[in-house]
């Protein structure tokens, strides 16, 4: 296999298995999550807790007090860089931007390259930062399982392989047929590891939040 | 021709003075990209190298990678590679026709044989061997015939490099490139729908010259001319780095020069000459015209993904996938929610009530 070959494996077929499987699995998790019954309420509640849960899901962007912050302000700010750079990276970026197009639709406007550029070193630092973070704090590093260490390897790959085929390292075709292969990993692990949080924390920052709402009497 | 000239003395015996010939000496270092401190070597080869005996074979083609040659407006390539070889087979060139010129072909891979050029264009049937052949033979076994003659294989054209047009999905006659079938010889791809006039002569001038072969990358393409990948070395790069791109043909980007990427441009995966040598004498060259890139020049460019979709597009559809597969997982899903409602219900059932009296009686 040559690496047309290759990258015409990678940009077909196996990108073709990789959707099938995430949508798969993001479909069959999120409706199982999604049917759990919960317990029913049985006293009288203080609001029906739709607004709580809204209101829980955007509150718990900001640490609650000051006190939270200056404990982990390594760990939110390093989190915020990465997940918003990663995001940028993935919805702004203009190839990528075409990819959405052929899949949903419709487009919108892009950042232009050197600005992706900054982004994503900045990404790569702050996952750096975490990884040794994680593995130097001693509670972090007790809590930490294989798990952990593959969803961070499997995040890293496609923004670092990214990087280097855009900036055209090694061999551009072969660097970005390792790109998009890393971003099919990341899709096949994706609905069956941690990484589902992406879709299930404002589902349980709602519940948590309209629960908390609906507790306790009307002032 | 009983006593091969060398190059040399045929230049001479048309008329040519010493300055002439160490002009055209450097007019080949130029074609086969080397420097002009290569001079003198080039021209102390020369002089004793004999005319190269060529046989071209066209098979699956249509004829584009001879035309592309011939038709180079410098009158230096078609002259020079002329001057460097003695063509004594080609189908669309040769005057002699039928039985006559098979026998040229005969004579040339007796007289010279194990020293030979086989040039071939064009791609091999390996389904039925009735849809190419030529004088009664079979395209697979004329090449094979001829190349066990040859003293090294050139594969003109994307066709004869990798398959080229015939061998496109579903490839209706088994086509496959020259590569695949003959193993044992030393061989050059000079990919290309059609290949650069001047690369198709650097590389026969380069093997005339040195007598071997120029070095090669992965897919044995000629690294001095296929080393380097279009998009780095397109004009347009600088808009594609600020991310201004045409979204059509005729909108405001497209007539301000911006990048052709949206528009399918296949530059960045394709290594070959164009952004630098052109075409049309220097003129241009597709992506200067105002179309992007097509890739022709590496395996597969017919399904490479669509020729106007951009490259970060799969080549595969992949909306219906996503819509069979959200089905099969909502069916799963449903399925689980089932069990695990059956296992509530049941767990429900099967709880024993706990008395005061039972934790009594376990104590005591
Ligand atoms: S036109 Fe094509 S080769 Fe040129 S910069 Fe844009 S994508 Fe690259």
């Amino acid at each position: 296999m040559n690496y047309v070959d290759f990258l015409l494996w990678v940009r077909g077929p196996a990108f073709q298995i990789a959707t099938a499987i995430f949508i798969f699995g993001l479909s069959w998790r999120l409706l199982e999550i999604l049917s759990l019954s919960r317990k029913p309420e049985l006293a009288v509640v203080r609001e029906r807790g739709i607004a709580g849960g809204f209101r829980t899901i955007f509150r718990r962007f900001l640490p609650v007090d000051d006190n939270t912050f200056q404990r982990s302000a390594f760990i939110i700010t390093a989190g915020y860089i990465f997940h918003l750079g990663f995001f940028i990276i993935l919805l702004l970026f203009v190839p990528h931007i075409l990819f959405f197009r052929e899949f949903f639709g419709f487009s919108w406007p892009g950042l232009p390259t050197p600005v992706i550029g900054i982004i994503t070193i900045m990404t790569l630092l702050a996952l750096i930062a975490l990884l040794i973070n994680r593995m130097r704090h001693p509670v972090l590093r007790f809590l930490s399982g294989f798990e952990d260490y593959f969803v961070w390897i499997v995040t890293f790959l496609p923004v670092l392989t990214g990087y280097m085929a855009f900036h055209h390292f090694f061999h551009y075709p072969l660097m970005l047929a390792l790109h998009i292969l890393s971003v099919e990993l990341l899709m096949i692990v994706f609905p069956f590891t941690k990484l589902m949080h992406t879709f299930t924390w404002f589902i349980s920052r709602w519940y948590t939040g309209s629960r908390a709402a609906q507790k306790g009497v009307q002032v | 021709m009983s006593t091969p000239q060398t190059i040399y003395e045929s230049l001479h015996h048309q008329g040519f003075s010493r300055r002439d010939f160490l002009k055209f000496c450097g007019i080949s270092a130029t074609i086969m990209g080397l420097s002009p401190s290569m001079i003198p070597r080039i021209a102390k080869a020369l002089e004793n190298t004999p005319k190269k005996s060529v046989i071209w074979l066209s098979f699956q083609e249509c004829t584009g990678c001879t035309e592309s040659l011939i038709r180079a407006h410098a009158p230096t390539i078609e002259g020079l590679i002329f001057d460097h070889i003695s063509l004594d087979y080609h189908h669309t060139l040769q005057a002699a026709s039928g039985r006559a010129a098979e026998q040229a072909r005969e004579n040339a891979m007796k007289e010279h044989h194990g020293d030979y050029l086989l040039v071939v264009d064009g791609s091999i049937p390996m389904g039925n061997p009735g849809y190419s052949t030529s004088a009664g033979i079979s395209s697979l076994d004329m090449l094979k015939e001829v190349a066990s003659g040859a003293g090294a294989i050139i594969a003109i054209g994307t066709c004869a490099a990798y398959g080229g047009l015939p061998h496109a999905a579903p490839n209706p006659t088994g086509a496959v490139s020259v590569e695949e079938l003959i193993t044992n010889k030393p061989l050059i791809n000079i990919p290309g729908c059609p290949p650069i006039p001047a690369v198709i002569a650097g590389v026969i001038s380069y093997i005339v010259t040195f007598g071997q072969l120029p070095k090669r990358d992965s897919l044995k393409r000629p690294i001095t001319f296929f080393g380097q990948n279009i998009h780095d070395r397109c004009y347009r790069r600088s808009f594609y780095d600020q991310g201004l791109f045409a979204n059509s043909f005729d909108d405001e980007g497209a007539k301000k020069g911006w990048c052709l990427y949206k528009l399918g441009c296949k530059g960045p995966v394709t290594y070959n000459a164009c952004a630098t040598t052109k075409w049309n004498e220097n003129v241009s060259f597709p992506i200067e015209a105002g179309h992007g890139c097509l890739g022709c020049s590496e395996p597969h460019f017919w399904d490479a993904g669509h020729f106007y979709q951009a490259l970060s597009v799969p080549t595969r559809e992949i909306v219906g996938t996503a819509g069979y597969a959200l089905a099969a997982g909502a069916a799963v899903g449903v399925a689980s929610a089932m069990l695990n409602k059956k296992k509530k219900v049941d767990a429900t059932k099967n709880h024993e009530t706990v008395t005061i009296h039972d934790l009594e009686r376990t104590s005591s």
